[in-house]
């Protein structure tokens, strides 16, 4: 492999498009940056050679080449982004809103939105974000981050630390600030020079030739903030790994006994002690308009629980024993924490039934005196119930969530006691032939218009359903981790800039450039405040003159 | 007297000052030519009272949390309010550091439209859901705010550019783009322009409409030109809709705000027909002489600046903030809701900029036209997504 010798005397190796030393445009390279015919030099990566550029033989160079160039990253970065953008136009499957007529996507989408619905569906785009081909987008645009990051920071690196005060004129000339000074004497040059460490410059001297620079370190604000990016990828491929990250939902009444908790391999259990639902008071003048508009506004969400660990005295086959380790109150933005685990207020159902308590009386007695009662227990119904005064109630059917479908049958909506309905046979004492009565809230159907005994709601009692999510998730610290280091480097990288200036001795007065990756601005400013009091002249904006 | 009322007083002080700042502002456009001393004299004014009417807002911000006992960032009117304060902040920075007065000609106005915009939610004061009720709420939506902010100086100084250097010569597609863009500008003050009008005149319809097995109402402030899909109007003596919103339209009363995106892009129209008749060229062709004298690349500069710094701040609000409140509230600190989504679009977009800032083709007009799309991204979040798509956010 030839490395490249420049006139001054020094060795670069392939690929070169800035002498190192020098800073002189090397012969041949300068197409490499688009350097060609311009008046100004590029100065990304200092001209340094760099792997992508230089070798394109190999399949392993090409694809370093296509994964390195920003272009193609920048064409990813659209990819996902346009992509994400069509999956928002429609709910994902996940935000089917549970009172649809049907949640089966297949049915969904097309019944809600038309063929456009229908089309969605197809695409995958329903549960875009975890399709194969999004993800494939986004482990692209991670190869790219590392592959780019690594073809600039080893070289840049190399130069940045290596770089040499003096340059040459063709290197000063063609940066985008310039000025030259026919006279300029020692005294100015040394004020400059001290007006420069004001600005907290750092000063390199060679020969004459100065360099003072400041602010270097932003220039690997992007490299570390592609390292945060990376981290961040990392822990979203590792929390799909079951050591990282478990999540079930559970429902639990008020007043059942503890249940295990799933995901938790029957370790823990918990109990619902009581749910509560608090309104904001219509009384508070404050908001006295605002609730008359919208209704009554939630003011908390909580459940109160018990947490408990098997005891290892527990005999395999036995029930349980049970310790309590945890009583306390799970909040909406106040989850409970034990172990490993937390608890979180998700869902809720108001008043499911836990009991009916119903009275036999005749049909004809207007003053519905109870011949007998009897209660049903919704957590544990019996199939029948035979009563001291000799009736015998044969629950028939029993729908706990009672309606009628859209064939005017009756069925359940769901399997929770929320609207719980009977069809019971009654058989009175000494009698082995059944009357029907169909039993629900609000209703009391008598099939047949000829029974003797009719059944009453005498008493209930209702609980309330708490949905709590249970998660763990170690991959959180590794997200906190990247975020961190991804706003440390974009910090670094954009509230500082990396600024250069150089000063070269002509014979009697000197070159003057300066180069900053960003913010032009800035640099002028400082520029102006080094050379006041003398009369070295200010630079001038070449990019500025170019265009016009 | 009531704190409420001081509140609101001092919000619409700011709104006054902001508006004699931006003709002080434009004052030094004209000035340039003539009087250097007056031209300077004219700025500080205009910078003075911008800074004035900002601390007003201030003094509005702050005893609005008081009387609610909570941050006012809450619900889309003082979200969008407060977004129009960031924004003059960011560019009160900006000035300071630029001295460029022009920007003020632009930026104030945009800011005055957003915090009009917001005013055109309900302003009750509403007490918080349980899911609000976090300081993450405020860290995470007062740092988005002034993000955004400060994005949207990029926007500003982006379309300034245009204005300054696309060629009004001939007609040509960028001349036809920079128009629609100032169209949709035009836009906005027709629905502020219309819905100020019939707010005045306190008119109202009240609409009943199915939804989800049940019946909601529905309450029009401008005249039903789209009623609500299914609707039936209740209240007597006023217009009868001429049509039905379409049923895709989705979320809390879509026919209402149907119905003033109807209102508004027929005021703009209006408005923006009566304008260039009046001028006889494009909006932006009449516009670029005062331009005359800025310097394209500064403006190229201050566009790409307030993108770098914006862009940090927007990321820890928008997107790290967002997370962990999520993750304290809900248990995921990601969940792919459309308004997530779009702030996951809006970062992906910036970063699209910053990398295509790297290679010189893309300074200048075409980084200009890029800060405009990125304006529009963030305004697609604020106001499509929460019309349109329901998710957790739509608090509007
Ligand atoms: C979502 C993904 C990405 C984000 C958020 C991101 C963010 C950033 C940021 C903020 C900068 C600093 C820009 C500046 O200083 O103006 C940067 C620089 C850079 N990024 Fe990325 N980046 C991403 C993906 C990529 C990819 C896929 C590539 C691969 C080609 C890439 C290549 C670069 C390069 C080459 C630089 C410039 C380094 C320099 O000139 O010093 N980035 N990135």
């Amino acid at each position: 492999m030839k490395e490249i010798k420049c006139e001054c005397g020094h060795v670069n190796p392939v690929g070169t498009v800035l002498c190192e030393a020098c800073g002189r445009p090397i012969e041949g390279n300068q197409h490499l940056d688009g350097n060609n015919e311009k008046r100004l030099l590029n100065m990304r990566y200092d001209g340094t050679a760099r792997r992508s550029q230089t070798y394109n033989k190999s399949i392993i160079d090409k694809i370093w080449s296509f994964f390195s160039s920003v272009k193609v990253g920048v064409w990813l970065i659209v990819l996902a982004l346009v992509a994400s953008m069509v999956g928002t136009i429609f709910p994902q499957e996940v935000y089917i809103p549970a009172n649809a007529p049907s949640r089966d996507p297949a049915v969904y989408y097309e019944d809600q939105y038309g063929i456009f619905g229908l089309i969605f569906y197809q695409l995958g785009f329903h549960n875009l974000y975890t399709s194969w081909w999004y993800l494939v987008i986004i482990a692209l645009i991670g190869i790219s981050l590392v592959i780019c990051s690594l073809d600039r920071f080893v070289p840049l690196f190399k130069a940045l630390r290596h770089q040499k005060a003096q340059k040459h004129i063709s290197f000063l000339s063609r940066q985008r600030l310039y000025s030259e000074t026919d006279v300029a004497s020692n005294e100015e040059i040394e004020t400059v020079k001290n007006n420069l460490k004001k600005q907290r410059y750092n000063i390199k001297e060679e020969n004459g030739h100065i360099l003072a620079e400041k602010g270097r370190f932003s220039r690997w604000g992007p490299y570390v903030n592609h390292i945060g990016l990376i981290i961040i990828l990392v822990a979203a491929i590792l929390r799909v790994t079951p050591f990282f990250y478990m999540e079930e939902y559970v429902w639990v009444r008020e007043g059942q006994k503890p249940i295990v908790i799933p995901g938790t391999d029957g370790q823990y259990y918990i109990e619902n002690k009581d749910f509560i639902l608090e309104t904001h008071s219509k009384d508070d003048k404050r908001f006295e308009a605002a609730i008359a508009e919208e209704g009554m506004i939630p003011s908390n969400f909580q459940t109160d629980i018990v947490i408990y660990q098997t005891s290892d005295k527990t005999v395999p086959g036995a029930d349980a024993e049970l310790d309590p380790i945890l009583e306390g109150s799970v909040r909406m933005n106040d989850p409970a924490k034990f172990d490993k685990y937390t608890v979180y207020q998700s869902g809720y159902q108001l008043n499911e039934f836990t009991s009916m308590t119903f009275r036999i009386h005749e049909t004809a007695d207007t003053e519905e005196a109870a011949l007998d009662t009897f209660t049903v227990d919704l957590t544990a119904p019996e199939a029948e119930y035979n009563l001291d005064s000799g009736f015998r109630v044969v629950v028939d059917k029993y729908y706990p969530d009672y309606y009628l479908d859209s064939n005017g049958i009756p069925a359940s909506e769901t399997n929770f006691p929320r609207n719980p309905a009977y069809v019971f046979l009654i058989y009175p004492p000494n009698s082995d032939t059944a009357e029907v009565s169909f039993v629900g809230i609000g209703r009391n159907i008598d099939a047949t218009g000829e029974n003797i005994y009719k059944l009453g709601i005498e008493d209930f009692e209702m609980h309330d359903v708490s949905g709590l999510t249970v998660k763990y998730d170690r991959s959180l610290p590794l997200f906190g981790i990247g975020a961190a280091i991804f706003m440390i480097g974009v910090i670094q990288g954009m509230y500082w800039q990396h600024r250069r200036i150089w000063i070269h001795p002509s014979e009697n007065g000197i070159l003057m450039a300066g180069h900053t990756n960003k913010n032009w601005f800035g640099i002028k400013k400082d520029i102006e405040k080094v050379i006041k009091g003398t009369n070295i002249k200010m630079v001038e904006d070449q990019q500025e003159l170019d265009e016009k | 007297m009531d704190i409420l009322s001081v509140s609101s007083g001092a919000l619409y002080s700011a709104f006054v000052l902001y508006l004699i700042a931006t003709l002080f502002f434009g004052a030094t456009v004209r000035d340039k030519r003539t009087d250097k001393k007056q031209h300077t004299v004219s700025a500080k004014i205009a910078i003075t009272l911008t800074i004035i009417g900002f601390a007003a807002q201030i003094v509005y911000f702050i005893t609005r949390w008081f009387a609610s006992g909570h941050a006012p960032v809450s619900n889309m009117f003082e979200f969008m309010t407060f977004l129009g304060m960031c924004t003059v902040f960011a560019f009160i920075i900006i000035y300071f550091y630029y001295k460029l007065s022009f920007l003020g000609l632009f930026a104030l106005p945009i800011s005055m439209i957003i915090i009009a915009y917001a005013s055109m939610f309900p302003t009750d004061v509403a007490p918080l859901v349980p899911s609000l009720q976090s300081h993450w709420l405020y860290i995470h939506v007062t740092t988005v705010a002034l993000g955004q902010g400060i994005l949207f100086i990029s926007f500003v100084a982006g379309l300034m550019y245009l204005i300054k250097e696309i060629d009004q010569t001939v007609k040509s597609k960028k001349t036809m783009w920079l128009e629609i863009v100032i169209y949709i500008l035009f836009i906005f003050i027709g629905f502020i322009g219309i819905t100020s009008a019939f707010g005045m005149m306190n008119y109202n319809a009240t609409f009943e409409y199915p939804s989800g097995g049940e019946t909601i109402k529905s309450e029009y402030k401008l005249p039903a030109i789209a009623g609500p899909n299914e609707g039936t109007l209740i209240t007597e003596n006023v217009m009868e809709p001429w049509f039905e919103t379409p049923n895709w339209l989705q979320g809390q009363d879509a026919g209402r705000k149907f119905n003033t995106v109807i209102w508004s892009l027929i005021t703009g129209t209006i408005l923006f027909v009566i304008v260039r008749l009046i001028i006889r060229k494009r909006v932006g062709a009449a516009i670029q002489p005062l331009f005359k004298n800025v310097k394209a690349d500064l403006l190229d500069e201050i566009g790409y600046r307030s993108v770098t710094i914006g862009f940090p701040v927007f990321t820890l609000g928008g997107l790290i903030f967002a997370a962990i409140w999520a993750q304290i509230a809900w248990g995921r600190f990601w969940g792919w809701d459309p308004k997530e989504v779009w702030a996951l679009v809006t970062w992906f977009f910036y970063a699209a900029y910053l990398h295509l800032r790297l290679s010189r083709g893309w300074h200048g007009e075409k980084s200009a036209w890029l800060a405009v799309i990125g304006f529009g991204i963030i305004m697609f979040n604020l106001i499509v997504v929460n019309l349109v798509l329901a998710g957790l956010h739509s608090y509007a």
